[in-house]
């Protein structure tokens, strides 16, 4: 008898995470990234005071938070895990691990319990940094809270998801930064996380909601904006059964994918 | 020889795999017995890999019957895993976690695995056992690799190459391990380019080569009687050298000496080592078909579509 799927995905989660925070790469382009992005996007744009519908002004930092939020949300997800399976596939990792008794659910637990671990931990800090750095007013309603929850999750999941469905494209280790790392930025511009949401034209907004990092981003302005924002989305609603529904969707294709793609050994091994 | 898969760690009866129409493995019937150490000697690309990452259930198989300790290895499951050791050619990189934090998570997936300070101590890195694995020199991320394979106390050890990169004493100490390990009984399978390294642990080898195993024996039959008859040499009163085998080269030595009246000219009793009788084997091959083509490189270059699920 083998051990069994939790205990070992237990395990697998911790040591994921443990070299998460020792590889200094994924450490910053990963997890501070969005801080790092957070504080120029305030620091730049400072001049401009507070911007939005009137009656409802914030400050540029309060603006970016819920973006870079989601940006997060993202990239421990979706860039995060892209690479780093691609880089295990290529240097050999899966295919010692292969040769083991570890279950393949327990890898994949311990990819998503490492994204969940980092992911939240990177989700408080941004949270945290924004109210006592930049003195930007929290929601007080629970029901924002809520939202704020099942809009982490259903994103988080999906991202990490795309992410180990997204490791069967790179051709080798070395390609996997090269190949994800721009398609995760040109999301990131196109979905409202660098740019303003109410700035693109209106087909720029309806390709980048073919992808779920608009539908967190617009998630995330819903917890954090105040009223008056969501009439500068889509349809003038914070559109919340879309954003489950978009994420939901998505969801399910990143499994069926990451199903369908994922081997132990790369094909040409 | 005939046995029951239950008699035999390892049953492989007409293994095939053709990759695009060549033939890597070509036909090859072996028994390994429990608690044996086997070695696997071939030049690279006789197919020796394939075989063995065939028995490790990494590749899939064209023709034949293979048993790995009861199980087709084309579906052996985690419970048939955890009674495997795989060291793999190239480990994989586990370079950010410490030796002992890599070997205490491995431990963890197998259901009775060894103490992992034990296994620090077996492999010599005790002194490294807090250090990161990518802060190790070569050959003590070669020990690293050996200690993951052992941790999870395989009734079956695959060795692939394990001792490259290591300096003498190292290797010597290796092998100390590996005598440990079988005498508590483990089966060994090992590949190897060192010929020296199979005389010294093996009980048993394999020479295989253009995928078909051109003989197997003990470490001190294989090849034949004939290949094994010392070979004396010495240089005649016309300077002409001379090149004879026999079985008794002492009297054969009275006689050249006896005809010369002195001591002779270049005078050498060689007995045929593994490598000798080996390198033997080898060359007729490679007269009989022209070449060894790389059969594993031909394997990548072809795109194997090989996966374990």
């Amino acid at each position: 008898m083998s051990t069994n799927v939790a205990t070992q995905g237990t395990s697998r989660i911790g040591v994921e995470t443990r070299m998460y925070f020792r590889a200094p790469d994924t450490l910053f382009f990963t997890f501070l990234f969005p801080f790092v992005m957070l504080a120029i996007f305030t620091a730049a744009f400072s001049a401009a005071g507070e911007v939005g519908p009137p009656g409802a002004e914030i400050s540029m930092g309060a603006m970016y938070l819920p973006a870079m939020i989601a940006s997060g949300i993202f990239l421990s997800g979706v860039q995060n895990l892209s690479i780093d399976i691609a880089l295990e596939k290529s240097n050999g990792t899966l295919k010692r691990l292969g040769g083991t008794p570890l279950s393949p659910v327990a890898y994949f637990v311990g990819k998503i319990g490492q994204v969940f671990v980092t992911g939240t931990l990177q989700a408080l800090l941004l949270i945290l940094a924004g109210w006592l750095v930049l003195g930007i007013d929290l929601p007080t309603e629970p029901e924002k809270w809520f939202t704020f929850v099942w809009v982490f999750v259903l994103g988080l999941t999906t991202c990490a998801l795309i992410g180990i469905a997204l490791s069967a494209l790179p051709r080798s280790g070395k390609s996997a930064a090269a190949v994800v790392i721009p398609i995760a930025l040109i999301l990131q511009f196109i979905s409202g996380v660098y740019l303003q949401w109410s700035m693109l034209p209106d087909w720029l907004q309806n390709i980048a909601s073919v992808f779920p990092l608009k539908w967190i981003a617009q998630g995330m302005r819903s917890v954090f904006l105040p009223e008056g924002w969501e009439a500068l989305e889509q349809n003038e609603s914070w559109n919340l059964p879309g954003i489950a529904i978009a994420l939901l969707v998505w969801l399910v294709v990143g499994l069926v994918l990451s199903r369908l793609t994922f081997r132990w050994i790369r094909r040409d091994a | 020889m005939r046995s029951t898969p239950t008699d035999v760690a390892v049953r492989i009866r007409g293994l095939r795999k053709v990759y695009g129409g060549f033939a890597a493995v070509d036909g090859i019937d072996l028994d390994i017995h429990h608690g044996e150490t086997f070695a696997l000697l071939g030049p690279n690309g006789a197919g020796k890999s394939t075989t063995v990452e065939i028995l490790e259930g990494y590749r899939s198989r064209t023709a034949g019957e293979v048993d790995v300790l009861g199980v087709d290895p084309a579906h052996g499951g985690r419970d048939w895993k955890s009674r495997l050791g795989i060291v793999l050619q190239s480990g994989g990189e586990t370079g950010l976690l410490t030796v002992r934090e890599v070997l205490r998570h491995f431990a963890g997936l197998y259901p009775n695995p060894r103490p992992v300070d034990e296994v620090i101590a077996a492999v010599g890195l005790e002194a490294k056992a807090n250090t990161r694995v990518a802060k190790l020199s070569g050959g003590q991320q070669r020990r690293v690799d050996v200690a993951l394979g052992i941790v999870g106390r395989p009734e079956l050890l695959f060795l692939d190459e394990p001792t490259t990169g290591f300096d003498p004493e190292a290797r010597q100490q290796f092998w100390e391990l590996i005598r440990s390990l079988k005498a508590e009984g483990t089966t060994i399978l090992l590949t190897t380019h060192y010929l020296d390294e199979a005389a010294q642990l093996a009980d048993r080898a394999g020479v295989i080569a253009a995928g078909r195993l051109l003989d197997v024996g003990g470490i001190d039959e294989i090849g034949g009687e004939a290949a094994r008859v010392p070979l004396v040499r010495w240089t005649d009163a016309a300077g002409e050298p001379h090149e004879e085998r026999t079985d008794e080269p002492g009297l054969l030595v009275a006689s050249v000496v006896a005809e010369l009246g002195r001591e002779p000219d270049g005078l050498e009793i060689v007995r045929p080592t593994l490598e000798d009788v080996y390198l033997d084997l080898v060359r007729s091959v490679t007269a009989i078909d022209g070449t060894t083509v790389g059969a594993d490189d031909i394997a990548g270059a072809v795109g194997s579509q090989e996966a374990v699920a």
